[in-house]
């Protein structure tokens, strides 16, 4: 590579050289400062302190790949590292990584050391050569082309021609056919959750009816449709459950300062969804004192005790509501499904 | 004992001696016969009932009013139970130090047998949630798998998937559960200190509560065989570290790398 340079002056580059524009002026490509020597170019000593310097970190990262093995070997995995507040470690894992890290690492460190103070130092012009390929080989292959036309026939096998182009014309279609398969489109499923009229109450995970009196004020419960376990197994998957969980909160009517609808709480006991309607994470961070309702994910606070209507957060709408009362046994059903979407905006609904 | 020794009545050590002794008694014949105390104030006895009322009286009253009736800033205690009392006192967040967005415990200022019959007075005031017997905190045979999926529905939005707490809104956070006696989280279940929602034996029956309850003895003794945890916050503390000391080596290296040698 070194023959690029102008012999006799190493690294010491003309600042004019580059080519000639149109009136014929030698262009300047980029000033060069004049070569500087390291100190391990002139200093031998320097040079042999940075050969061990070098040495050093692979011996050392030789000697972590050992202590690697030996920590494997000897450290049981229920030994653990009290760190104080920092917390517990198993201290396998720690020794592992630190040994196997520290070893990759000093390869690393030593080679980027190796080239920075001992290899050679030179600056050097790599010339740019022209991409295209030359006349007479562009030539040779457009008369190759011509000769593979002219002897398969394409031009006058004019049945043989039509069908390729037919065959290759649908040769796509399956792929979008197989679009289909994106689909269904989703129809009502996100306007509409399993909660009907007259549908029970329950706790979630344990599956509880509930009567109002279980509830004190200030309570909060977690709670889904009764039929949500069955709708689930036909299904085989969890979509109805994605949005038909919700959560019961208890405050004195007089503390409920607007609902989403007339009477659509049960002595105090007001039922949202559950399904932030920013980008759709569960909230339960229900404060009783200030009836705020706070989404962990981007801090959307919803105020229960006001329609669930938005005080805080990127959310754009507020919590749906939904309409509760008691059945004849006395416990909390639903008496409608929700009146808007839950969950997320979509595209539809504009 | 420590603070304010003088102010106190002469008798006050003899009332004292005779509440824990009378609190002793009924808490072991309550443990032995393993049923929940459930009208509170059942187990406390008269001469508890009037220790209490006087600490009441002297500690409480300012702010909570005479009778445990509550003045406009302060809530009412009446209805509240034993259960609340024990809650607050035991952790030292009552009596409090100032008003704020949230009481923050501190080491408790009154000895057990004091919030016993500060606990025994509250409860005659007005039936409310019991302090819980070590039967109904005996969680041996709770199912730690139900206890996870509870905790998982009602507790962790709050208090963090590995219960190490988090941040509520306006300044409010949910506590860490780490260093949590199990008495403790059971009475706020029961009560609802501050702003946490009450999840009443109902909605929430006892069993489950022992199942929650094992699992975060479960959390508790948990160690982390990975790593440093970063407050089990997941992506948030992570991404921090992640951004400042990783990005930073890589920048420190690539700085290194780049720099010219003398």
């Amino acid at each position: 590579m070194s023959t690029d340079l102008t012999p006799g002056s190493p690294g010491n580059l003309p600042a004019t050289t580059g080519t000639a524009d149109g009136a014929g002026r030698e262009q300047p490509l980029y000033p060069l400062a004049p070569h500087q020597l390291r100190l391990t170019d002139t200093d031998p000593r320097a040079a042999k302190r940075a050969e061990r310097q070098v040495a050093t970190m692979f011996g050392l990262s030789a000697l972590l790949i050992v202590a690697f093995v030996v920590a494997y070997v000897m450290v049981q995995t229920d030994q653990y590292l009290d760190l104080g507040n920092i917390g517990k470690f198993q201290l396998s894992n720690v020794l592992l990584g630190l040994t196997f890290g520290g070893a990759v690492f000093l390869i690393g460190a030593g080679a980027i050391h190796w080239a920075k103070k001992l290899m050679a130092d030179e600056e050097m012009v790599d010339y740019r050569h022209p991409a295209a390929t030359d006349d007479e080989t562009r030539a040779s292959l457009l008369e190759d082309f011509n000769d593979g036309l002219a002897e398969s026939g394409f031009a006058q096998r004019r049945m043989v021609r039509r069908t390729l182009i037919g065959a290759l014309a649908l040769f796509p279609v399956p792929l979008v056919v197989l679009l289909r398969d994106l689909g269904p489109l989703p129809g009502t499923s996100l306007r509409e959750t399993i909660w009907k009229a007259g549908e029970r109450i329950v706790t979630d995970v344990t599956l509880r009816p509930i009567r109002p009196s279980d509830i004190p004020v200030g309570g909060l419960v977690n709670a889904s449709p009764g039929s949500l376990e069955e709708v689930q197994h036909a299904e085989g998957n969890m979509n109805e459950r994605a949005k038909a969980v919700i959560i019961l909160v208890r405050m004195t009517p007089e503390q409920i300062k607007s609902q989403q609808g007339e009477g659509w709480d049960y002595n105090g006991i007001l039922a949202f969804s559950k399904i932030c309607t920013h980008v759709g994470c569960p909230i339960a961070l229900y404060q009783h004192v200030t009836h705020h309702l706070l989404c962990p994910c981007h801090q959307s606070t919803f105020d229960l005790s006001d329609s669930g209507n938005v005080v805080f957060g990127p959310a754009n709408r507020r919590l749906p509501q939904l309409p509760i009362t008691v059945d004849d046994a006395g416990y909390l059903v639903a008496s409608s499904d929700f009146h808007e979407p839950v969950g997320p905006s979509f595209w539809e609904r504009g | 004992m420590t603070r304010a020794p003088r102010r106190r009545h002469p008798f006050a050590g003899v009332a004292v001696l005779l509440v824990g002794l009378v609190a002793t008694g009924t808490a072991f014949a309550a443990v032995n016969a393993g049923t929940s105390a459930q009208a509170s104030g059942a187990v406390a006895s008269q001469t508890q009932v009037e220790a209490g009322r006087q600490l009441y009286v002297e500690g409480c009253a300012s702010c909570h009013g005479i009778a445990g009736e509550g003045t406009e800033e302060y809530p009412s205690l009446i209805g509240t139970g034993a259960a609340a009392v024990d809650f607050q006192m035991q952790t030292g967040k009552m009596p409090a130090t100032s008003p704020g967005v949230q009481v923050i415990g501190k080491p408790r200022n009154y000895s057990d047998d004091e919030i016993a019959a500060i606990a025994a007075y509250v409860a005659s005031l007005g039936a409310g949630p019991a302090i819980p017997t070590a039967a109904e905190l005996d969680f041996a045979g709770a199912d730690l798998s139900e206890g996870g999926t509870l905790f998982r529905t009602n507790c962790m939005q709050c208090h963090n998937f590995a219960g190490k707490g988090g941040a509520l809104s306006d300044g409010a956070f949910a506590p860490s559960l780490m260093d949590v006696d199990s008495k403790i989280i059971w009475e706020a279940m029961l009560t609802g200190p501050q702003n946490m929602p009450i999840f009443s034996n109902e909605t929430l029956p006892p069993e489950s509560k022992q199942a929650i309850l094992k699992w975060i003895d479960h959390l508790q003794n948990d160690k982390d065989p990975g790593g440093l945890a970063l407050g089990s916050m997941g992506p948030v503390s992570e991404g921090v570290f992640v951004w400042i000391v990783g990005l930073g080596l890589v920048l420190a290296v690539t700085v290194w790398i780049g720099a010219k040698v003398r």
